[in-house]
C-alpha cells in the first residue's frame, strides 16, 4: 500500500469518520517504523522532545491507558495521566473547567477517556491542544480500530477484501463503531452478529452485513473479533444470563472449526473468558490479542508523532 | 390601549380577510378595520408589513417561580412579545409546580406587574407532577388555568389519565399531553435511528411517543374529553391523531417549529443546543409532519420554548438537559420552513400561530373582529435577517443562532399598547453584546 499523504488533516483525532483512506495508511505505514523502535535495546526516539501530553482518562483503563503512556515515553514526551478518581472531578468540576485549567498549563496534546460521545470533540472545538480520542462511550476508539488494521495488514498483506466478522454487544461498542468505519473505508467486508437486543437499528447503513448467528458469522471469516460482554448487562432486558450468551455466542474451539485455516481470532480487551470467549481460543494457535496491544504503542506512537512531532519538524 | 395601525397588509384567517386595510383599537379591543381609517389614537405605521392577529403559545416554559437562573415571566414575555406572541401558555414544571391555586394566582399577578403579554397557566395532572393523584383542578381552573398537564413527563398511569380527561371534560379544559414511555427510551438522548448508531448514544425510538399516542387516543374516544398532544413529532403520532379526528374524537395537537426544521443529522455536531424531548426526528418523520400540517392534521405550532442557563448546556451532551428556546425565532423559522418553500400559504401558517390555539383552547385573541383583544403582531416578511445571539430571552440556547431567516417581527401590540417595536429597539445603544459569546 503507498503513502499518498505525509500529514493528517485535522489537529485532532477524534475517531476513524473523518479520516481518508490516506490518512489511515499514512499512519499504519508509520506505525511500522515505530514498531521497529519498541524493538531496540534502546526503545526511545527525540520526536516529541520538550512537548507535554496529558493522558486524562475519566472512565477506568488498564491497557490504552498505559499503551499511550508507553508510546509518549518512546517519543521523549513529558507526560502525566490523571483520573476521575482522586481529582476535582470529583468535587463537581465540570469537563470544561477542567480542561481549561489543564490548557492554561500549555499541554501540547491531550488524550481523552470519557463515558460521554462527543466529550473529546467538545475538547476539540474549544483548545488549541491536539486531543486524540481514547474512547468516547459508544462512539468512537479510534486508536483500537487503527491497531485492529494494523495487526490484519501485518498478517495478511492487505485490508482490501478481508472478511472481518465482529460478534457481540454491538450496541455498546465504540471499538465496533471505529472499525466499520476504518475497514468500510480500506475496502475490507465487515459482518456483525449478537444477540439483536444488542445490535443497534439501521446499523447496515453504515456499510456492514448483519447475520443472526455466530456460526454464520464464522464461516468464510478472515478475521473474527469478539468483543467485550459488559458484565452488569445480563440478567436485565438485553440477554438473559452468561450461562446462555456463551452458548449463544461464545467462540469455543468447537465453534472455531468451521472457519477458514489461518483464520486471526482477535479481542480488544479486557476478555472475560467463559463468556465471548473460550480461554482454549483466546489463548490458541489463532489468536493475535497480545500481538495487538504490541501494536497498540507503536500505532499510538504513530498518531502522537503524525500529530505532535510531524508538524513540530517543518 | 388605543392605537391605529395604517397601511399594513392584514390578514386574519379567522374571517377570511386578506386586504390592506387600518385597524383601530379603543379601550384595548379592536375598534374598527376598515380602508383609511383616522383618529386622534396613537399610529403606529405597517406600511409594507403584514399584520395579523397576535400570536399565542401553547406551549412555554417561563420557568418561575423556582427557576429564575433559567427565565422569569418578566423575561419571558419579553422574549414573546420580540417574537410575535401577544399571550402565552405557561407550563407547569415549575418550582414548586403549578398544581395549587396559590402558584396559578402568583404567575398571574407577576405577569400583570412585569409581564409583557398575557399569561395562561397550565396547572399540573397530578400533585406534585408526580403522576399518582390529581392535583385540584377545579380550583385551579376557577383561579385562571386553561389546560393541565404534567409536561416534561407522561402521565404514565392510564387509569390516572383516564380519571383526568373525564375530570377535565365537566371543565371544559384540555389535557395537554407529553407523550413518551420512559421504558422504551431508557436514557435515551437524542432521536433512535441511523444517527444515534452512529453516534453510539441512546436512542429515543419514535415508538415511545407512539405507543403513548395511542393509548391516550383510545382513552379520549371513552371519555368523550379534549386530549391534547404536545409536541407532537413522529409520523405514527400524527397518523393516530388524523385517524382519531376522523372517526370524531376530540384530539388536538401542536408541533414546534424546530421539529419542522430540523433532524437527527445536525446532532452529528455534538451540540447541545440540539438536544430537546422529544428529540430532533428523521427525514421520514419531518416530512410526514409537515405534510400533516398542510392536510389540517396539527392544530397549532407551539415553540416548547424551554430556557435553560449557559453553564447548564455547557456539558457533554448527555449531561445537558433537554430543551432549546423558541419564542423569539418562532415565526420566521416556520416562515422560512413552510411558506418560502411552498408547503402552505402564509395564512394558513398565521392559523396555526394565531387563530388555531386560540380556537383549540378556547382563549381570546386568535382574531381581528370587532370587540376581540387589541392583541396585534406586525411581520416584515421581505428582509432578510440574521438570528444573532441577542435575544430577550434570559437563556440564549437556540439552535438558529447563525442563520438567515425571513419573517421578522416588527411590532407587537398586546391590548392595543405597543409592547415591542423592532424600529426602537434597533435605535437602542448596547443591546448588541448583552450576551455571553461562545
Amino acid at each position: 500500500m503507498r503513502t499518498q499523504t505525509s500529514a493528517l488533516r485535522s489537529k485532532d483525532l477524534l475517531g476513524i469518520e473523518p479520516l481518508s483512506p490516506e490518512e489511515i495508511t499514512l499512519i499504519l505505514d508509520t506505525a511500522e517504523g515505530f514498531k521497529e523502535v519498541s524493538e531496540r535495546p534502546v526503545k526511545k526516539v527525540p520526536a516529541l522532545r520538550g512537548q507535554l501530553v496529558i493522558n486524562l482518562f475519566m472512565e477506568a483503563s488498564t491497557r490504552t491507558r498505559v499503551s499511550f503512556e508507553i508510546a509518549e515515553k518512546r517519543l521523549s514526551a513529558d507526560t502525566l495521566s490523571f483520573s476521575a478518581s482522586g481529582s476535582a472531578v470529583e468535587k463537581g468540576e465540570t469537563l470544561i473547567d477542567t480542561a481549561q485549567n489543564l490548557m492554561a498549563m500549555a499541554p501540547d496534546m491531550i488524550v481523552i477517556r470519557h463515558k460521554h460521545p462527543g466529550a473529546p470533540k467538545m475538547l476539540a472545538d474549544r483548545l488549541p491542544a491536539s486531543i486524540i480520542n481514547a474512547g468516547d462511550g459508544a462512539h468512537e476508539h479510534p486508536t483500537q480500530a487503527l491497531l485492529d488494521a494494523f495487526t490484519i495488514r501485518e498478517k495478511l498483506g492487505r485490508l482490501q477484501g478481508v472478511n472481518v466478522s465482529i460478534i457481540g454487544d454491538i450496541s455498546h461498542s465504540r471499538v465496533v463503531r471505529s472499525n466499520i468505519h476504518l475497514l468500510t473505508k480500506m475496502k475490507a467486508n465487515v459482518t456483525l452478529a449478537g444477540p439483536p437486543s444488542l445490535m443497534p437499528v439501521q446499523i447496515e447503513r453504515m456499510g456492514v452485513r448483519v447475520v443472526n448467528s455466530l456460526n454464520e458469522a464464522i464461516e468464510g471469516a478472515d478475521v473474527i473479533m469478539m468483543l467485550r460482554v459488559q458484565l452488569e448487562r445480563q440478567g436485565k432486558l438485553s440477554f438473559p444470563s452468561l450461562r446462555e450468551y456463551y452458548n449463544t455466542f461464545g467462540l469455543t474451539p468447537e465453534r472455531l472449526r468451521r472457519a477458514k485455516e489461518g483464520v486471526m481470532v482477535m479481542h480488544p480487551g479486557p476478555m472475560n473468558r467463559g463468556v465471548e470467549i473460550a480461554s482454549d481460543v483466546a489463548d490458541g494457535p489463532y489468536s493475535v490479542i497480545l500481538e495487538q496491544v504490541t501494536n497498540g504503542v507503536a500505532v499510538r506512537m504513530a498518531v502522537l508523532y503524525l500529530l505532535g512531532g510531524a508538524h513540530m519538524a517543518e | 390601549m388605543n392605537l391605529l395601525i395604517k397601511n399594513g397588509r392584514v390578514i386574519d384567517p379567522s374571517q377570511g380577510i386578506d386586504a390592506k386595510l387600518d385597524i383601530l383599537i379603543e379601550g384595548g379591543v379592536i375598534a374598527k378595520v376598515d380602508k383609511k381609517l383616522t383618529s386622534s389614537a396613537e399610529v403606529l405605521d405597517a406600511t409594507g408589513l403584514i399584520v395579523t392577529p397576535g400570536f399565542i403559545d401553547l406551549h412555554t416554559h417561563l420557568r418561575e417561580p423556582g427557576h429564575e437562573h433559567k427565565e422569569t415571566i418578566a423575561t419571558g414575555t419579553r422574549a414573546a412579545v420580540a417574537g410575535g406572541y401577544t399571550a402565552v401558555c405557561a407550563m407547569a414544571n415549575t418550582m414548586p409546580p403549578n398544581d395549587e391555586r396559590a402558584v396559578t394566582e402568583m404567575m398571574i399577578a407577576e405577569a400583570a406587574r412585569h409581564g409583557a403579554c398575557r399569561v395562561y397557566p397550565i396547572g399540573a395532572v397530578s400533585k406534585g407532577l408526580a403522576g399518582e393523584a390529581l392535583a385540584e383542578i377545579a380550583d385551579l381552573r376557577a383561579a385562571g388555568c386553561v389546560g393541565v398537564s404534567d409536561d416534561g413527563k407522561p402521565v404514565y398511569n392510564a387509569q390516572l389519565m383516564r380519571r383526568a380527561l373525564e375530570y377535565c371534560s365537566m371543565l371544559g379544559i384540555p389535557v395537554i399531553a407529553h407523550e413518551e414511555d420512559a421504558n422504551l427510551v431508557e436514557g435515551g438522548v437524542m432521536h433512535e435511528g441511523y444517527y444515534s448508531t452512529l453516534l453510539g448514544m441512546g436512542g429515543m425510538p419514535a415508538a415511545s411517543e407512539e405507543t403513548m399516542v395511542a393509548r391516550d387516543v383510545i382513552l379520549a374516544r371513552i371519555t368523550g374529553a379534549h386530549l391534547h398532544i404536545a409536541h407532537l413529532s413522529t409520523a405514527g403520532a400524527a397518523d393516530a391523531v388524523r385517524t382519531a379526528r376522523a372517526q370524531g374524537v376530540k384530539v388536538t395537537c401542536e408541533v414546534t417549529p424546530h421539529h419542522i426544521a430540523l433532524g437527527d443529522d445536525s446532532v452529528q455536531s455534538f451540540s447541545t443546543y440540539l438536544k430537546m424531548n422529544p428529540p430532533l426526528r428523521s427525514k421520514e418523520h419531518r416530512d410526514a409532519i409537515i405534510d400533516a400540517i398542510a392536510d389540517g392534521t396539527i392544530d397549532a405550532i407551539a415553540t416548547d420554548h424551554a430556557p435553560h442557563h449557559f453553564d447548564e448546556k455547557n456539558v457533554e451532551f448527555d449531561l445537558a438537559p433537554f430543551g432549546v428556546i423558541g419564542l423569539e425565532t418562532a415565526f420566521a423559522v416556520c416562515y422560512d420552513r413552510l411558506v418560502r418553500e411552498k408547503m402552505i400559504d402564509l395564512a394558513r401558517l398565521i392559523d396555526l400561530m394565531s387563530c388555531g390555539p386560540a380556537r383549540i383552547f378556547n382563549l381570546g385573541g386568535g382574531t381581528l373582529a370587532t370587540g376581540a383583544f387589541g392583541d396585534v403582531t406586525l411581520i416584515d416578511v421581505e428582509t432578510p435577517f440574521q438570528v444573532t445571539n441577542t435575544f430577550r430571552s434570559k437563556a440564549s440556547n437556540s439552535p438558529f443562532v447563525g442563520e438567515t431567516l425571513h419573517g421578522r417581527v416588527a411590532a407587537t401590540a398586546v391590548g392595543g399598547v405597543v409592547k415591542y417595536d423592532l424600529r426602537e429597539v434597533a435605535a437602542l445603544p448596547g443591546t448588541k453584546s448583552r450576551k455571553r459569546k461562545r
